[in-house]
């Protein structure tokens, strides 16, 4: 009993010792190294156009691109693992500056000792600046949101739903504050916490629907919470009849978009979030040209107008 | 731990001859200290050139195990007491906020906002273990209760009073604060500096800090670590409560036979947790400056399988500090460990849970090797 177990114990290590080792001597030492730290956790899809980003990106430019994030998407976690790319010593990090405070000490650290940042994503080009990053690749929020509202307003709504399933993420909030400024009207408790979990969503959607039957269009903050959103408007039988806006894009957005049940989804393309920094990166370090401002990746409206390609690439590079 | 009466044969038992090397051998912590020695030789093989093992990885990496330890040993001792607190997250996510709320929403000098919080908190452990024992329930769904009720006042709390569920400033706040530092300062900066100076340590090449060293000093959090890992193990090893705690998880209707109070001991084992969590929080906030709603997620399954990494026994009874501090470090040097080895993030898991499977079952020999059980 006891040789068996332990010569289990023995295979165990070996079977998955092995591989992890392997793969971990595989690292490439020659080459420019970057490394990507988002805020998601594991569970959030909508990064893994990021990641296929970077690695277009890396293979293009012949760089060595690496990905990081905390699994459960714990901001004070990910302050570590922006440390740790540091001690690493790549040639430059590209990160997300999802709550200021928590991660402009590491970031800051970064930049001091020579590693070239540029921020993507979350954060604003003020802050950009003041921690010391050669620039902000990504979407102003607050003005997409804005954007949002001002067209809901074009097609006649006066109320709405926000559907935040990152509740934790400050900045992404402002697209709900800018999309109720955009409309005129104040956001109060039209922000649902929705949490992460698919039934979860559907069900609080569900259930702030039938208690706000007046409610005339949802906004949903990307795939984790638009899908469970479109389930339950389709089961509610407000599909179609419910005006419906997303940020971001996905496989399901994408069929809602042509089908009508969606109206508009904002794309903030974040293929470019990631694929850019990483050109940008590998030129500087080459050949010292740099752009002279930050990028606007979107925000850009897709409709049912323009779906062909977005449809093809959609979840994986859209 | 339920172990039958043997009849005694020719010498008793209790008074076996031993050698020296098998008594030293024969540890709680035995399984750990292999997992420590493994992992550092695994790391160093695979992730030398990495940098992390130069004095920023290895401070990053200890951060990391420090964070562990401090829930660690909370968690372990109550664990060796015979209960579980799952409500450790969303007791740093409470605390955590509570300071950032009374000091920054509500103007409270930080060195009262900090006092109050951990008042606050250790009554809710206090809380936590009454409810165990008056209602008899399992600590296992008491605390899973509190979880939720924590967490939901923490998210509640946040955006009642500031409609944001991130609150930043703290830094600020605690500008010459006398409690603050010594949650969030650094020690040994001045010798940290003279290596910096003497050029055996990295020093920023860039900014306004040209010339510092990189790694500015030991964290608060570190010394934390390392005070309450002592504590715990005096407590547990070297006096009467220490047994107590033993007693009341192996079996608490005999410890009661004996005299033992085992309602206090268990209540002020929350206590004690509870107030871990809360120095987590507190280094935290205090190092970042900002408090956020879903802090601390999951950290009361990273304190429990540090606990049982380190050689505890789930079900009380058995279990030692040092060796949940040495399973923090385990858990602490992997997590970090395979980011710098360049592993594919998403395989971390399932690094870890082989690591989990891998320590209990060399922990159940180890543990029948002790205890004789079969």
């Amino acid at each position: 009993m006891k040789k068996v177990n332990l010569f289990a114990t023995v295979a165990f290590l070996i079977v998955f010792a092995l591989p992890l080792a392997m793969t971990a001597t595989s690292v490439d030492a020659a080459g420019e190294r970057y490394i990507l730290v988002s805020h998601a956790p594991d569970s959030d899809s909508w990064w893994n156009t990021i990641k296929n980003g970077i690695a277009l990106a890396g293979k293009q430019m012949g760089v060595k691109v690496e990905y990081r994030n905390p699994p459960t998407g714990d901001l004070a976690d990910m302050a570590r693992i922006i440390e740790q790319a540091t001690a690493s010593k790549p040639n430059g990090i590209i990160t997300t500056l999802a709550d200021f405070d928590v991660l402009s000490g590491p970031i800051r650290n970064a930049v001091d000792q020579g590693i070239n940042v540029i921020i993507m994503n979350s954060g604003t080009p003020e802050q950009t600046r003041e921690i010391g990053a050669l620039m902000f690749v990504g979407q102003p929020e607050y003005d997409a949101g804005f954007a949002a509202g001002l067209r809901a307003k074009g097609d006649g709504i006066k109320s709405f739903l926000c559907v935040n399933h990152v509740i934790s993420n400050a900045v992404v909030a402002e697209r709900c504050r800018g999309f109720a400024d955009g409309l005129g009207i104040k956001l109060g408790s039209s922000m649902l916490d929705s949490g992460q979990d698919p039934a979860e969503i559907k069900n609080r959607v569900l259930a702030y629907l039938s208690a706000n039957p007046k409610t005339e269009a949802i906004l949903t903050l990307g795939p984790t919470s638009a899908d469970p959103t479109l389930l339950a408007l389709q089961e509610n039988g407000l599909a179609g009849d419910i005006y419906f806006g997303t940020f971001d894009l996905g496989d399901n957005i994408v069929k809602g978009i042509k089908s009508g049940v969606i109206q508009w989804g904002i794309d903030q393309q974040p293929f470019l979030q990631a694929y850019l920094p990483v050109v940008i990166l590998t030129n500087y370090d080459r050949y010292g040209v740099l752009p002279g401002n930050n990028i606007n990746s979107g925000p850009g409206f897709v409709t049912k107008d323009a779906l062909t390609l977005v449809e093809k690439y959609a979840g994986e590079y859209r | 731990m339920s172990q039958t009466e043997q009849t005694p044969i020719a010498t008793d038992e209790r008074v076996k001859e031993m050698s020296d090397f098998h008594k030293a051998l024969i540890r709680p912590e035995l399984g750990s200290i292999c997992g420590v020695i493994l992992v550092f030789v695994f790391f160093f093989l695979t992730a030398r050139d990495s940098g992390m093992f130069s004095p920023a990885g290895v401070l990053n990496w200890s951060i990391v195990s420090a964070q562990f330890i401090i829930i660690a040993v909370g968690a372990c001792l109550l664990m060796i007491a015979g209960e579980f607190d799952l409500s450790v997250g969303s007791m740093i996510g409470f605390s955590g906020m509570s300071i950032a709320l009374l000091s920054v929403s509500f103007g409270w000098p930080v060195w009262l906002a900090i006092i109050v919080t951990f008042v606050l908190c250790m009554a809710i452990g206090g809380l936590n273990g009454w409810l165990v024992i008056k209602t008899g329930l399992p600590s296992f769904i008491v605390t899973l209760a509190f979880l939720f009720i924590l967490r939901g006042l923490t998210i509640f709390a946040a955006i009642a009073t500031t409609r944001k569920t991130i609150i930043g400033g703290v830094k600020d706040a605690a500008e010459g604060d006398w409690l603050a530092p010594i949650f969030g300062g650094k020690v040994l900066t001045g010798f940290f500096q003279w290596m910096g100076d003497n050029g055996w340590i990295e020093t920023f090449t860039r900014g306004t800090r040209e010339g510092q060293p990189v790694v500015e000093g030991i964290p608060m959090l570190m010394i934390w670590a390392l005070v309450l890992v002592i504590f715990g193990h005096w407590l547990l090893t070297k006096t009467k409560f220490g047994n107590w705690i033993f007693a009341s998880g192996g079996d608490a209707q005999a410890a009661r036979y004996v005299g033992v109070p085992v309602n206090r001991v268990k209540i002020t084992m929350f206590m004690f947790t509870a107030f871990c969590a809360c120095v987590f929080a507190t280094a935290q906030v205090m190092e970042f400056g900002s408090a956020g709603a879903d802090r601390g997620l999951l950290k009361e399954f990273e304190a429990i399988i540090s606990v049982v990494i380190g050689g505890a026994l789930l079900t009380g009874g058995y279990g030692s500090v040092i060796g949940a501090a040495l399973g923090a470090i385990v858990f602490g040097v992997v997590q970090q460990g395979l980011f710098f080895a360049g592993v594919e993030s998403s395989l971390f898991r399932v690094f870890l849970g082989v690591i989990l499977l891998l320590a209990v079952i060399l922990n159940t020999y180890i543990r029948r090797m002790i205890t004789g059980e079969k």
